[in-house]
């Protein structure tokens, strides 16, 4: 069982409907028992890095959320502000992240050409063995992005795709058990579907 | 940024939990329930969603939540929700239900500071800047007011720097007068627009054909939106709810 982490920001209900559809088991849940006994987390979130955090520590899921990443290891996958609320803090905000791995969110200077935020489709290209993408596809996969600010790996080793715009910046991450896109899969129609099945099943 | 994708986006307007498309914002017609149709854009593999509560706009009356919450609950691909938002908290309800963008426009005129308070919670990313233009006898263009259905005293490019200024991440740049018309989009406006504010730019009204939309794009707009050509088919205007291949939408920018 999947487990979408309910605590009140993002949304969840089209990864839901886009999880069934791709035939995986998942539920929406904001209780620390279900986050607990689920097999995989995905943790959702648009909007306000600070606003983020605040909501994930009134749902009082940090703690169970940490063991699941750090302790038992299970996979769990970072959706755009989910994604970056699992570094260790970002420009956004003074609030500090959840900090699993050694990450930090940016934000995109504005230059000429380049408007903030970055908010349409663009390509990725994939990390060899990257486990969420496909290495053999015709063309490059596509995917629906809405930020402002995006996750620096220190380690370049973690980044699992690159997305350009006008520079290159990590679109999606993955160290070890831990795996964040910085897109939505969910909006992302066809290559969305291809990204969450590749999470149901890896 | 040429590796950014440009849009192609079907803009469906709501109104009674039907969707209906207005002539030069009058005159709705019904052409079909908003479920069935999200269910065709999401086999054509549509870019991007925009659905506006026309009704909502005009009587003041809440968002259909339940309604949106089914239609965002359909959709995967982006959706981008305006009509009836007022209020933080309404706009929490609709994020909550799915939606990935407010756009605003009547309040906005009347409460600019309600684009701030929606950026503080979800980021300029999510908050769009809807704004409706009409000339008025002399040629100049103006700020249509769409719940007060007249236009108001303010300049369009005026009005979006300074929603920009307060944390609109989008305008959305609606034509009254070319709605519904099929006589191309408003090209020198859409310039200006772009021209003028350090955002994205989504083009509506006036669109006749894919090509307009490519023209659209050259104008400076990040994306075109559209909904006669994709609710309506043929010289009759028969109701069809279609949208080009996905190779074809490609081929466009290319």
């Amino acid at each position: 069982m999947i487990v979408i982490v309910d605590y009140g920001v993002g949304n969840v209900a089209s990864v839901l409907n886009m999880l069934r559809k791709v035939g995986a088991k998942a539920r929406v849940s904001g209780s620390a028992a279900d986050v607990a006994a689920s097999d995989k987390l995905i943790l959702p979130g648009i909007g306000h890095f600070g606003h983020g955090m605040r909501k994930l520590a009134e749902s009082g899921l940090v703690p169970s959320l940490r063991e699941q990443a750090l302790v038992q290891r299970k996979p769990i996958l970072g959706i755009c502000l989910g994604m970056q609320m699992m570094t260790r803090g970002s420009e956004e905000s003074g609030v500090a992240g959840l900090g699993w791995l050694d990450a930090f969110t940016r934000r995109f200077s504005e230059s000429p050409g380049r408007r903030v935020p970055h908010m349409g489709w663009n390509s990725v290209r994939p990390a060899a063995g990257a486990r969420l993408f496909d290495h053999q596809a015709p063309e490059p996969e596509r995917f629906y992005f809405v930020h402002s600010y995006f996750v620096q790996m220190a380690d370049p080793a973690d980044t699992a795709a690159i997305c350009r715009y006008g520079d290159e910046f990590t679109a999606a991450f993955e160290h070890d058990n831990l795996f964040g896109v910085q897109f939505h899969p969910e909006k992302s129609h066809l290559f969305g579907m291809n990204v969450l099945r590749r999470f149901a099943s890896a | 940024m040429n590796e950014l994708f440009n849009r192609v986006i079907p803009c469906l307007l709501l109104q009674d939990g039907g969707l209906v498309k207005t002539s030069r914002f009058r005159r709705p017609r019904y052409v079909g329930d908003p479920i069935n149709a999200i269910r065709i854009f999401n086999d054509k593999y549509v870019d991007e969603l925009v659905l506006l509560d026309i009704q909502a706009s005009r009587t003041g009356s809440d968002p259909d939540y339940d309604l949106i919450a089914r239609i965002a609950g359909e959709c995967f691909m982006p959706l981008c929700y305006g009509g009836g938002i007022r209020s933080l908290d309404q706009a929490r309800r609709l994020v909550a239900s799915g939606v990935e963008k407010i756009a605003v426009n009547s309040p906005a005129i009347d409460n600019p500071g309600l684009i701030a308070e929606l950026s503080q919670e979800f980021g300029a990313s999510s908050v769009v800047a809807a704004i409706d233009v009409k000339r008025g006898l002399l040629g100049r263009e103006r700020v249509y007011h769409p719940g007060r259905r007249r236009s108001t005293a303010l300049d369009p490019l005026r009005h979006a720097q300074d929603l920009v200024a307060r944390g609109a991440g989008e305008v959305f740049l609606n034509s009254v007068d070319r709605d519904g018309s099929y006589s191309g989009f408003d090209l020198g406006l859409i310039a200006r627009m772009s021209g003028a504010v350090s955002v994205p730019v989504i083009a509506c009204g006036g669109a006749s054909k894919l090509a307009d939309m490519r023209a659209a794009i050259d104008a400076g707009a990040s994306a075109a939106a559209a909904g006669s050509i994709f609710v309506f088919y043929g010289p009759h205007r028969a109701v069809l709810i279609s949208y080009p291949d996905y190779s074809s939408v490609q081929e466009l920018f290319r």
